[in-house]
């Protein structure tokens, strides 16, 4: 066995033996881990993976944090999201940015500003089923801790309540061992805004434009909060101004307690021991929706459970009777009224305002329930290119050679996501809402589309999902989870828009063919009459032939029947539901009224404007010189 | 003007025509309207007496102010302007060129006048049809697609062509040949072999066929062009020889002989001059592989198509006869086509010294 070479190599081997740990030591080791420390560790959890993306995430925590906070306080949001670069790079070089979010919010008060900026899973969103843009209290706090970790500089937060209030001025960290804040200065200070707060934070990032960016998140951000007014200062020093479209703000959405399909197993463990009732009936009845007296009785039967248990003594078997037992009762849906859907006059409007295009529409859908969570799908589309970006296209044409076919148009539709208001920019393939669009046959509305791609043209698709638990497919909330009941909402919608473009090309098309052959007949007279002139050794007295076929071919095309075709006799836009078609000569439909333009009408919305079909038409200011040019020519 | 030296011809004046229908009719304040003889199957009838297809009465008007119409009645008018240019120039060209001259982009546009030769090529037969005037009056030629060889000689631009001393290759046949471009000085042939294809024209050509059994080889190399059928016709009517057809046996061969016989549907105005009524089908027939023993394996089986052009040939007027009703449903109920080079299987000359040897002493040959 031993032989002399087993026997060098031995002494060797026992120092490299495991060595036994006990049951002691190992329990030295063992500790608590903090929520920040295991934050810090797993940053890529909640969206900090690589600079440029953090960036993104700080400005958008911060912006959803100001608009709840509006919204929820019946404010108009007034926000200003400022993006400065830190040193002298040039912003498409700079490492280190210096974030500012500032809104006319209720504010802070001032016990609560330290924790809700420095404290991890700290805030007013998590205990209650209540449609918010942010979920569980992370977000700013963990944007703070994420520049505290690149650039070691505090969060620097003011705010103030009102305008007799003083401002508070505080500069935090958080202790990441305890996840407590760490008060640095704390200061009364003189502000100019008379209420509101405004948080900054230097971070380490980097700034590119494109897919995803900053800029990207803001644009799509107005589109879903047209009632927003929002100002970004870009790191380039550029000011964008993206003025609210809409005044009225999204109605409060209700706080609703849960409903019994759609809690998990532990969950109700935990409720059975934190209720207030004494009795079961009492606690399934109180502290869930839709669940009233006889059906909590019912569901006690069926657990087999007594009249006299109490919930905090039901554990393990009985509790899963329970459980089974609340699954096959029959209970109603869910109540709606704690949806906020954007709503599609204000989608429109949206749309309207920062995409351009020949033609817009917008549904939602009526709620909808899945797994016990009401929800809200809206679709919208932008499609076409406006008549001020059509024409330069057309004017660099050349004829074609033989083969040639014109401009081969292969843009595809773009698709913007959204999750209670807030835009979803990454991971795009794993969300439900692509997959709703891939799957959706854009054929049957007019559009190509390739097999397993999306449609082609200039469009962007627009799906927004309202509920109080966003089902995301990770922490980071990045992509809407595959929920059978949510993929078959997004496909009504999208159809339904589907149908309205349809509806809407095949009148383009119409309108076009009309246009055709007014402007056919004056380019092919040209060329009859010089080879006319030519067959006739140049004898021809071109320009009375001329005249001769110009006037017949007035006379045959034209007149009424064009400019029904066209759609300008006031037909209206089709009469399509919640559309707006622009055209050279105007624009139609549900056009956004800005709140300075008239107030009045954009108060009472739909019943007036559908009174008086010239309301119908009412064209903003860059569409103003056509119709009275038009007007003209009628008379 | 120097111009006003040149005098117009027939055809130029029947161009300049097309100009004076949309003056008129702008002076009238009507609609400039063609009127175009339908070029189909429904406007032609089958003279029997005459033994020819002929162009119905049907017209169709194609006028300007016509959204479907509007474009091919600009570029007739273009065409028409095209083919008058050449006439006063006394050219010649091809349908290709008459496309390139005629394409360029509408004034204040991003619009071809056409944008390839399937749009002008029509155009230009609609012209020869309402004009009445032949493509070689319009100065268009095709290409040269054909060849022959015997015991005959032309007078092509003065040149004399004995055909019997062009080796194997033989005389390309041109495609204009009227007697104003070539003289038939002599002719001392007994019949003319119009073969389909180029391979066994060849063949004939090589084993001096022609010369063996006195006779004038043609080939079109495929559905002939008009240059060879022209010809064809011209040594038949004027040197009264008979024409013998040899065709692949399938229905696309039948079409081959019966526009040769009988003219062709899109030219029906053009059989007066072209077809040869008493052109005879001496094969490949359908019988043939029986009579001459060819193996079943050297067929072809029909597809789809080969069977629905069958049926359609069988209903055409110029196919009621009961020998070609006998002869097509032969071949539909045996499923077979043959090539003529199927004949190979038995011998490389087979052809040449076997099969149309028995088939002129048997007179074995379809009318």
């Amino acid at each position: 066995m031993a032989t002399a070479t087993a026997a060098a190599v031995a002494p060797k081997r026992a120092s490299e033996a495991p060595k036994t740990v006990t049951a002691v030591e190992m329990g030295a080791r063992q500790r608590e881990i903090s929520v920040s420390e295991f934050f810090t560790k797993n940053r890529h959890l909640l969206g900090f993976d690589n600079p440029r993306k953090a960036l993104l995430t700080c400005v958008k925590e911060a912006v959803d944090n100001a608009l709840d906070a509006c919204e929820e306080a019946g404010i108009l949001p007034d926000v200003l999201v400022k993006v400065e670069v830190v040193g002298d790079a040039p912003a498409s070089q700079a490492t280190r940015f210096r974030v500012t979010v500032a809104d006319n919010g209720p504010g802070i008060v001032r016990k609560q500003i330290p924790p809700i900026f420095a404290k991890l899973l700290y805030g007013s969103k998590f205990h209650r089923l209540r449609m918010s843009r942010g979920q569980q209290g992370i977000g700013i706090s963990a944007a703070g801790m994420y520049a505290q970790l690149t650039t070691g500089k505090p969060v620097h937060i003011i705010s103030r309540t009102s305008a007799r209030a003083a401002a508070h001025d505080f500069e935090v960290q958080i202790d990441t061992k305890k996840n407590e804040p760490r008060i640095l200065s704390e200061k009364q200070i003189e502000w100019d805004a008379r209420r509101g707060t405004q948080v900054s934070m230097e971070i380490e990032g980097r700034y590119q434009k494109g897919r995803a960016s900053v800029d990207e998140y803001i644009e799509q951000t107005v589109i879903s909060n047209p009632h927003v007014t929002l100002t970004y200062v870009t790191p380039e020093g550029e000011t964008k101004k993206y003025p609210r479209t809409y005044d009225q703000l999204p109605p409060t959405p209700r706080e609703i307690k849960p409903h019994p399909y759609g809690i998990e197993f532990g969950m109700l463990l935990k409720m059975l021991h934190d209720t207030s009732s004494h009795s079961l009936t009492g606690f399934l009845a109180c502290d869930f929706s839709r669940v009233s007296p006889p059906v909590a009785e019912e569901i006690r039967k069926t657990a087999g459970l007594s009249p006299r248990a109490r919930p905090r003594d039901i554990h393990g078997h009985a509790a899963e009777n329970l459980f089974k037992a609340i699954q096959s009762t029959k209970i109603m849906a869910p109540t709606t009224n704690c949806l906020s859907p954007i709503g599609e006059r204000a989608i429109l409007a949206g749309l309207y305002k920062q995409i351009k295009g020949e033609f817009y529409t917008a549904v939602t859908r009526p709620p909808a329930v899945y797994r016990g969570n009401p929800f809200v799908i809206e679709a919208g589309l932008a499609y076409g290119k406006s008549p001020d970006q059509a024409q330069p296209a057309t004017t660099k044409a050349e004829p074609l050679a033989e083969g040639e076919k014109h401009d081969t148009d292969d843009e595809l539709a773009r698709i913007i996501r959204y999750a209670n208001r807030v835009p979803l920019q990454y991971q795009p393939a794993a969300c439900a809402i692509t997959k709703s669009a891939l799957d959706t046959s854009w054929r049957n509305y007019g559009l190509t589309q390739s097999r397993g791609a999306l449609p082609g043209g200039p469009m962007v698709i627009f799906v927004h999902m309202a509920s109080v638990w966003v089902p995301f497919t990770s922490e980071s909330k990045e992509a809407i989870a595959d929920y059978d009941e949510i993929r078959k909402e997004m496909a009504l919608a999208l159809n339904e828009c589907g149908r309205r473009l349809r509806a809407f090309l095949r009148r383009r098309e119409r309108a076009h063919s009309e246009h055709r052959r007014r402007n056919i007949f004056e380019l092919y007279i040209e060329e009859i009459v010089e080879s006319c002139n030519r067959l006739k050794g140049g004898k021809l007295q071109t320009a009375k032939l001329k005249d001769q076929l110009q006037k017949m071919a007035n006379r045959i095309t034209g007149g009424e029947k064009t400019d029904a075709a066209l759609g300008r006799n006031g037909s209206g836009p089709e009469g399509l539901p919640h559309s707006i078609i622009v055209t050279p000569e105007g624009v139609e439909g549900e056009v956004p009224v800005l709140a300075a333009d008239a107030a009045p009408v954009a108060a009472t919305n739909g019943a007036v404007a559908h009174a008086k079909t010239d309301d119908k038409v009412r064209p903003l200011p860059r569409a103003k010189k056509a119709t009275t040019l038009r007007k003209k020519k009628k008379k | 003007m120097a111009k006003k030296a040149h005098k117009p011809t027939v055809v130029e004046k029947k161009l300049v025509g097309v100009a004076d229908v949309v003056i008129t009719a702008a002076e009238k304040r009507k609609d400039p309207t063609l009127t175009i003889p339908v070029r189909a199957l429904s406007n032609v009838t089958f003279n029997e007496r005459k033994g020819l297809i002929e162009m119905g009465k049907r017209k169709q008007a194609r006028s300007f102010f016509n959204m479907a119409m509007a474009k091919k009645f600009m570029q007739t008018v273009l065409v028409a302007d095209a083919l008058a240019e050449l006439q006063r120039a006394n050219l010649t060209t091809s349908l290709r060129e008459i496309y390139y001259r005629t394409k360029h982009t509408i004034k204040n546009s991003h619009e071809n006048t056409l944008d390839t030769q399937d749009e002008s090529d029509p155009i230009i037969e609609d012209l020869e049809v309402s004009l009445a005037a032949l493509r070689e009056e319009l100065h268009v030629r095709a290409e040269n697609a054909g060849s022959i060889v015997g015991p005959v000689v032309f007078v092509d631009d003065g040149d004399r062509v004995d055909c019997t001393r062009l080796g194997k290759g033989g005389y390309s046949v041109p495609s204009i040949v009227e007697p104003e471009y070539l003289q038939i000085a002599r002719c001392t042939a007994d019949f003319v072999l119009l073969v389909e294809k180029g391979t066994q024209w060849n063949r004939l050509s090589e084993d001096k066929f022609w010369r063996r059994y006195n006779c004038v080889l043609l080939t079109g190399n495929g559905q002939p062009p008009r240059g060879v059928r022209r010809l064809a016709r011209r040594l038949h009517e004027e040197k009264s020889l008979p024409v013998y057809v040899l065709v692949d046996n399938d229905p696309w061969g039948y079409y081959i002989y019966s526009v040769i016989k009988q003219g062709s549907i899109n030219l029906a105005f053009e059989s007066q001059r072209m077809a040869i009524p008493k052109a005879k089908f001496i094969g490949l027939s359908s019988a043939d592989p029986e009579a001459y023993g060819l193996p079943r394996n050297v067929g072809i089986k029909l597809n789809e198509k080969d069977t629905a052009r069958a049926k359609e040939l069988l209903n055409y007027n110029w196919f009621q006869k009961k020998p070609w009703q006998e002869e097509i449903k032969r071949m539909l109920s045996s499923g077979l086509k043959y090539e003529l080079d199927a004949l190979a299987n038995k011998d490389f000359q087979y052809l040449t010294k076997r099969y149309l040897p028995r088939k002129l002493k048997e007179k074995d040959w379809l009318d």
